[in-house]
């Protein structure tokens, strides 16, 4: 409990790292961006779009840092993360609400299926070491090696097309409306295949490659000696005693991969024009939307922390040496 | 595009046991060992092509066919003898762009990597050897920035700075992804610092940089070395997925970029596969030879990861079996001896044994 | 007396081809119903390779490359355990002959209880026995080895080395086997606890007949619990008789300097040497005798021809062997 408690301390820490950093980064940009970012849009700003510009950017002189800093947290507190102005008027955490839920499925699921099938081949390929699965290493190397978003491409271009199966672009079928029906979401499972596959093919490598050269490395462990002595099953010195370990450290490099992975994800959402929080963040930077990529970033991250903490609770439950003594 | 890092030296906690420890190691065998760390295949390979980058990045930019910039008439056209990949929807030759862009790609992933490196290596050296309060900060230091998610991070500071040249670039993913190998060199300093020769140095009150520099770091080389590599290929899909998002147009051409104006011009829906290929192959062969490079390392510290060799062996009986841990195999179990050592008789005057000829 | 473990010219081999290292030489070894056996030899001299190859549990790249094992069971007729099936082998493991392995921080699963590690080889070798009985079994082995019932659900972590060790010595006579194979059982000890634990195991042994090798470094260990004692150098069985008979009168030089190397705890004091120079290179054996070029009584013959373990002309050379050019032997024994 003392161990959990720790993790959720240093995981507050890290959200008030980020959303520290967060307030000082568009502070670091050089010049005058709002004037900028005026003459840019021509007029279409309104007076209110460019207070808050002239807020995020700290160049209000009339306020010290210090009450910036204030402000920006109580202005987080309530939910606000300022306006866009690419989807002007709508404020930025509406936008990322719509987005969020998009990549947290895809992503989410993808991405502990990638996993659990990566962690589940790696056993095998560390267990079976010396055949034949060997020499599909340089292969796996080799998608660990290729960049997600490029995997996509190439999947749309020979996967998808007017006769095909495969949906090249979008969420969802434009002809419907989002809603829990049974139109919307198999179309909405329709169009999550092809992203889901290739994120899938592309992180899955980086699994079994982990995991294969944990289970070599545990493989030697006394205990899995004393576990062929006994005369247990084939199948319980793998799974309980030689994969049951190797998945330990493989959870942690999980963890702390997700930072990584979501990188990758975001770009294969702009690929796929899926309409998640990727896809939004390329039409952020396009127009220099600095509140949205802000906002972006901000539950980005915020994500990956929650994730890790889940993480962290299933390497609790799994390592009774992090529970000691209650 | 990410890296999850997939080397053992890096996802073993420590404290696991199985922890890749440099095996203390004096420097003196260092030599020797270098010299046997090219005897496995895949450094010798992974060098190879990653020195035909290399050179690619130096002469690139002056063996082009065509500027990579030059207009022509040839539109979207497929690879032909005058254009070995084809062309562009404004007649850009794509050979010479994918050469051109070697460089950057080559010069950004190195600098980043050594950046990272360095810092890394000095937030985690002091970390593990100063221990205490310093420890505890670095080390939240470092974990901050190992869970802050690097991409999106990058983009928007990218993004931000306008225009960022190639230098800009790498500093910020330099900057940005130092953490790992921080973590991975705390542990490893925490683990060598208890060894009997560090101790022994200490108590002597040696000088701490004398021991970090000629104690610490000759054991830490492949370390480093791994996670320098690390950096490097993930420098380099980080460098390309900021070029394909279109954020660092003034640097030039990159592979990155490629892909970013073949996607702009929906090369795939006029079929201009070529366009796209190349430069996504440049990315994932280099990316090959820097993980076979890292492999070699983490066989080359953890002798556990080592290729089994041949696993298969025949039995005296003519039979096959293979060898797996829990059973070894039995290649003959006739009860004959295997050398022929014959007793030589009781001498029962007590005088010297006569030494006969005995077989081996 | 009734042989329950008959070794014939058993030799290993780590790697293969050119590059193969011998680790265990045409090694023979007799181990009796209900002896504890000591087997002795500095690190590298193949004592815990043999103990491992005789069960086929050495890893990769570890080979036997021949040899038989000639197991009796109690009933019915003897068989060589290296011909077994992968199956039967299983079944033969743990149920016929047992290892505590050196080391007990890492024998047990850390991420398994106590009592799973305990009951899971029941199920494995009984899968009709009922979960309650296989709790019951447990249980009854914990306090076997005075170990509280409650520690049951204990994990790895939560003990002490002693009891760590106590519960692998529980675990490994869970099956009743004929013969427990000890490797160092207690090198990772304190010395009470070392002489504590190895007490309780023979007062255990007398009590429930089972047979044990018992490999260590520590001769005065061996000296102390064992009935008989086989001492190895690089690879071979140099020499092999009763405990108090190698104590007494060690006739290998190798056995001297062994002997000489710790002090005993009983018997009268003597003067403590080492042996000078290193255990041999397995992959680069001297010829001959391997000892030869460490012994201080080497002579011609010893450089040039290896020494046959056998009988020596001495008053109790019924009971014993050595392998050794100053010790003429009768016949080759085994």
């Amino acid at each position: 409990m003392k161990y959990f408690l720790q993790r959720i301390a240093f995981y507050l820490f890290t959200a008030w790292a980020a959303i520290t950093l967060n307030f000082f980064i568009p502070r670091l940009v050089p010049g005058d961006p709002v004037q900028s970012l005026i003459a840019k849009f021509r007029g279409q700003l309104s007076t209110e779009a460019i207070n808050s510009l002239y807020v995020l950017f700290g160049l209000d002189d009339d306020k010290g840092l210090w009450a910036q800093y204030i402000d920006y947290w109580k202005q987080l507190f309530q939910g606000d993360l300022g306006l866009s102005f690419t989807f002007f008027p709508s404020p930025v955490s509406e936008i990322i609400g719509d987005a969020l839920p998009w990549t947290v499925t895809l992503v989410g699921i993808t991405t502990v299926i990638s996993f659990l099938i990566g962690t589940g081949l790696g056993v095998f390929a560390g267990w079976r070491r010396g055949s034949w699965t060997d020499g599909l290493l340089p292969v796996t190397t080799f998608f660990s090696s290729v960049p997600y978003f490029w995997l996509g491409i190439i999947a749309i271009y020979l996967l998808t097309g007017p006769d095909s199966f495969f949906p090249s672009s979008g969420g969802f079928d434009s002809a419907l409306v989002p809603a829990w029906d049974q139109y919307f979401i198999p179309s909405a499972i329709q169009h999550s295949l092809l992203p889901a596959l290739t994120i899938l093919i592309s992180s899955v490598s980086g699994w079994i490659l982990s995991m294969r050269n944990m289970m070599v490395t545990v493989s030697s462990e006394d205990y899995i000696t004393v576990a062929h002595a006994k005369g247990l099953s084939e199948r319980r010195v793998a799974v309980s005693y030689a994969a049951r370990n190797a998945l330990l450290p493989n959870i942690s490099g999980f963890a702390l991969s997700l930072g990584f992975i979501v990188g990758g994800t975001l770009l294969v959402e702009i690929v796929f024009s899926y309409p998640g929080l990727g896809f939004i963040l390329l039409q952020a930077l396009g127009a220099k939307d600095y509140p949205l990529m802000q906002g972006i970033f901000l539950v980005i991250t915020i994500s990956v922390l929650v994730a890790n903490l889940l993480a962290d609770l299933a390497y609790l439950l799994l390592d009774p040496r992090t529970r000691k003594e209650g | 595009m990410t890296t999850i890092p997939t080397s053992s030296t890096a996802q073993v906690i420590p404290g696991q046991g199985a922890m890749a420890a440099p095996d203390g190691a004096k420097p003196a065998k260092a030599k020797r060992q270098r010299f046997l760390f090219l005897k496995n295949k895949k450094a010798l390979f992974g060098l190879i092509i990653l020195g035909l980058y290399v050179l690619f990045a130096i002469i690139g930019p002056w063996i082009t066919p065509y500027d990579p910039d030059a207009r022509s008439n040839d539109l979207i056209q497929p690879p032909s003898a005058d254009h070995w990949f084809g062309t562009t929807h404004l007649g850009q030759d794509v050979f010479s762009q994918v050469l051109d862009g070697t460089r950057p790609v080559v010069f950004v992933g190195f600098l980043a990597g050594a950046i990272a490196t360095v810092l890394s290596v000095i937030i985690g050296i002091t970390a593990g050897y100063l221990g205490g309060k310093t420890d505890d900060a670095l080390s939240a230091l470092s974990n901050v920035f190992l869970v802050i998610p690097a991409v999106p991070l990058m983009i928007i500071i990218t993004s931000i700075l306008d225009s960022a040249s190639n230098l800009l670039i790498a500093l910020i993913i330099g900057l940005t992804s130092w953490s790992w190998n921080a973590r991975v060199l705390r542990a490893q300093t925490l683990s060598l610092r208890r060894r009997d020769y560090i101790e022994a140095s200490r108590a002597t009150g040696e000088k701490t940089w004398r021991i970090v520099g000629f104690e610490l770091l000759p054991n830490l080389t492949a370390v480093i070395a791994s996670g320098f590599i690390g950096t490097v290929i993930f420098a380099v899909l980080s460098l390309i997925t900021l070029a394909f998002i279109g954020i660092v147009s003034a640097a030039g051409w990159n592979w990155g970029t490629i892909l970013f104006w073949a996607q702009g011009q929906q090369a795939l829906a006029q079929g201009a596969w070529w366009w796209f290929v190349p430069a996504g192959l440049a990315i994932a062969f280099l990316g090959t030879a820097l993980s076979l490079i890292n492999f070699a390392i983490d066989e080359f510290v953890s002798p556990r990861l080592r290729s089994a060799g041949k696993t298969k062996l025949k039995t005296a009986s003519g039979g096959t079996v293979r060898m797996r841990i829990g059973f070894t195999p039995v290649l003959s179990n006739s009860a004959e001896p295997h050398t022929q050592a014959r007793a030589i008789p009781i001498n029962t005057d007590g005088a010297t044994p006569v030494a006969r000829k005995v077989g081996k | 007396m009734e042989p329950v473990l008959e070794i014939r010219n058993l030799n290993v081999e780590y790697g293969l081809g050119d590059k193969a290292v011998r680790a265990v030489r045409d090694v023979n070894l007799t181990l009796h119903r209900g002896e504890v056996l000591g087997l002795a030899g500095e690190s590298g001299s193949g004592k815990s390779t043999l103990a491992y190859g005789l069960t086929r549990l050495l890893a990769p790249p570890g080979v036997i490359t021949g040899g038989e094992v000639i197991y009796h069971p109690e009933k019915s007729d003897p068989y060589d355990v290296l011909g077994l099936s992968d199956k039967a082998l299983r079944a033969f493991r743990w149920a016929e002959t047992a290892i505590v392995f050196q080391g007990a921080m890492n024998s047990l699963n850390p991420v398994h209880k106590i009592s799973t590690q305990l009951t899971d080889v029941l199920k494995a070798h009984d899968p009709k026995m009922s979960e309650h009985s296989r709790n019951a079994r447990a249980r009854e082995m914990l306090k076997l080895v005075g170990i509280a019932a409650d520690r049951m659900d204990a994990y790895p972590h939560q003990l002490s080395g002693g009891m760590r060790q106590r519960v692998m010595i529980g675990m490994a006579l869970i099956l009743q086997p004929q013969v427990v194979i000890m490797d160092e059982p207690t090198t990772a000890l304190d010395v009470v606890m070392q002489r504590q634990i190895l007490g309780q195991l023979i007062e255990l042994r007398e009590r429930l007949g089972f047979s044990v090798i018992f490999i260590t470094h520590d001769l005065s260990l061996l000296v102390e619990f064992s009935n008989r004692i086989a001492i190895m150098y690089g690879g071979r069985i140099v020499e092999e008789a009763p405990a108090n008979t190698i104590y007494r009168d060690a006739l290998h030089p190798y056995s001297k300097g062994l002997l000489s190397s710790f002090p005993a705890l009983r018997g009268p004091r003597r003067e403590l040497a080492g042996i000078p120079g290193s255990p041999p290179d397995l992959a680069g054996m001297p010829s001959g005798c391997s000892f030869h070029p460490r012994c201080p009584k080497a002579f011609e013959p010893c450089s040039t021809h290896i020494p046959v373990l056998g009988r020596p002309d001495s008053p109790d050379g019924a009971a014993r062997s050595v392998a050794c050019w100053l010790h003429p032997t009768e016949q080759p024994v085994g």
